[in-house]
């Protein structure tokens, strides 16, 4: 996480909190260091889930709670862990967390669990933090609810677009025409360019 | 050119006459037949669409040039020649906002993306006409009948649909075109119908004879590279024809997949874009040998029963890897030399 830090021009009400290093911490997981916009993490389940917000959203909060919980376990044990067994040991903390999500899901809606498919068990794939418990958390907080931003603008664009619905509720009536590509998992890499072009235009 | 100022720029110093847009002129020249006989068989519905997309590449090459680079190209006819390639390979009750849409993406998502004229990777026409078939996969194989009665007073009604509403479904007789009646039904056409284009289909691909016409006249002012177009025709004709004397019930006859669909279209006008095709001999060998096998494979084993599109979209992904493993001559450079200063 190398990127470097801009000095803002104007303090305004987000730089002034951001200098504070614990706010700071939360505020780049939304923002600065985006997971899925800047970092360009987990573009795997971010095509194959944002084909509608529900699943976005799902998975973003699933996503957050797995960083917020494992961030914070993990970095209470930190000095406890011998350095052998770093990994294994986070994976097994991870995964526990994983799992319980996992099975909450499926106990909650089971067709959302079956939309979600592997991507839940794929959440394992995360990092661990070396900071200390509070900050950890922040950092964990941020991320999560970043990833869950990110998630739902592209799950609501694609939702719009390709089914005419926001939330399973139809905004456009029965004769809007659908772009079917945008709900396919190929739709996932179109909202860049477009988001480009606006921004030129 | 009328500068006064002393110009100092690397070689080549030598240009040839032919620029960018005198080429693209000849190019949007020769289509001219195509395009009024689209108009003459489906009628002012064709000259709307054709208008549309026209107008769409324009404008979105104009807004953004304008912005990206400070420099208009807009008056080179590339987007003009984009517009009118993807407005004939549409259906011709193509509702016109979705064909306006994919003037835009043709030229944003074709042509800009890589930086503009002469960066693509693929032809913009067929990124368009890929994107419109991904988002809007019904619209795009509603073919309509040729040469109805009315067609010069009357508006396809599917065209003038109110922009991200569904089509109206048309109480008009839809049409199979030759290549869906074959591989679905097991109907064969008459060549002498595939060759004049009185068969149903998109816009620019029923009269192959005018489209052969429009390529020997690129093909001697040089303004295409006949190989492309030769290629891929000979590929076809030789693999069907293999075919066609195995099995002549299963399979077309290469009269059949030669004439009918978009392939006259795309294998010269298409095929033979000079940005996204390769540049050594060899390389555009290989090149058309794959479409011509791809176009076959689609056609006839394929889900889809048309499959020029991907062919060439196909062949313009191989196109990068040709030049770079295949050594070819650089301009200014004799041959001995050419390969040590290639690295």
């Amino acid at each position: 996480m190398a990127i470097k830090k801009t000095t803002p021009t104007k303090v305004g009400f987000f730089q002034s909190l951001a200098s504070a290093p614990s706010t700071d911490e939360f505020i780049k997981g939304l923002w600065r260091e985006n997971p899925t916009f800047v970092q360009v993490l987990g573009m795997c389940p971010t095509l194959a889930v944002t084909n509608s917000l529900t699943n976005a959203l799902a998975m973003g909060l699933a996503t957050a709670f797995v960083l917020v919980a494992s961030n914070g376990l993990i970095s209470s044990l930190r000095n406890f862990i011998p350095k052998q067994v770093r990994i294994a040991t986070y994976i097994l903390i991870i995964a526990t967390f994983v799992t319980l999500i996992d099975y909450g899901i499926q106990a909650t809606s089971v067709s959302l669990h079956k939309s979600l498919g592997a991507f839940i068990s794929l959440i394992v794939v995360t990092f661990a933090s070396k900071n200390s418990i509070g900050l950890s958390l922040l950092d964990g907080l941020g991320m999560g609810l970043g990833f869950t931003f990110a998630l739902s603008c592209l799950g609501a664009l694609r939702e719009i677009m390709g089914n005419g619905s926001l939330l399973n509720f139809p905004i456009f009536g029965p004769a809007y025409q659908e772009w079917v590509v945008m709900i396919l998992p190929a739709g996932g890499f179109l909202p860049s360019p477009f988001g480009y072009f606006f921004l030129m235009l | 050119m009328k500068d006064q100022t002393l110009q100092i720029r690397t070689s080549p110093h030598l240009k040839r006459p032919m620029a960018t847009n005198t080429i693209m002129l000849h190019v949007v020249l020769s289509l001219i037949p195509v395009m009024a006989f689209a108009v003459y068989s489906f009628g002012i519905t064709a000259l709307l669409l054709i208008t549309t997309t026209t107008a769409a590449c324009v404008a979105t090459e104009y807004l953004l040039n304008g912005k990206e680079r400070g420099k208009q190209n807009i008056k080179d006819w590339s987007a003009v020649l984009t517009g009118v390639l993807l407005a004939l390979t549409l259906p011709p009750g193509f509702p016109l906002w979705m064909a306006f849409v994919g003037g835009m993406i043709a030229i944003a998502l074709g042509k800009f993306v890589f930086g503009g004229l002469g960066q693509n990777l693929f032809n913009p026409a067929l990124v368009g006409r890929a994107m419109l078939q991904a988002a809007f996969p019904v619209a795009i194989t509603t073919w309509t009948e040729t040469l109805v009665n009315g067609r010069f007073s009357h508006i396809i009604p599917s065209s003038l649909t109110i922009p991200f509403l569904e089509p109206i479904k048309a109480d008009a007789v839809s049409g199979a075109t030759p290549l869906s009646a074959f591989k679905f039904d097991k109907v064969s056409t008459e060549i002498q119908d595939l060759a004049f284009g009185f068969t149903s289909g998109s816009l620019g691909e029923t009269c192959a004879f005018l489209i052969v016409i429009g390529g020997v006249y690129l093909g001697v002012r040089k303004m295409l590279n006949w190989r492309i177009p030769v290629g891929i025709l000979g590929t076809v004709a030789t693999l069907t024809t293999i075919l066609y004397l195995s099995d002549p019930v299963t399979y077309p006859s290469p009269w059949m997949m030669l004439f009918s669909g978009g392939l006259m279209l795309g294998a010269v006008y298409m095929a033979t874009d000079m940005v996204s095709s390769p540049l050594s001999t060899i390389g555009i060998w290989i090149y058309s040998f794959v479409i011509g096998l791809l176009v076959v494979l689609i056609r006839i084993w394929g889900g889809l029963p048309e499959g020029v599109m991907y062919a060439i979209l196909f062949g313009n992904a191989l196109a990068p890897i040709l030049d770079k493993s295949i050594p070819h001559r650089i301009y200014g450079m004799s041959s001995k030399n050419q390969n040590k200063n290639r690295a």
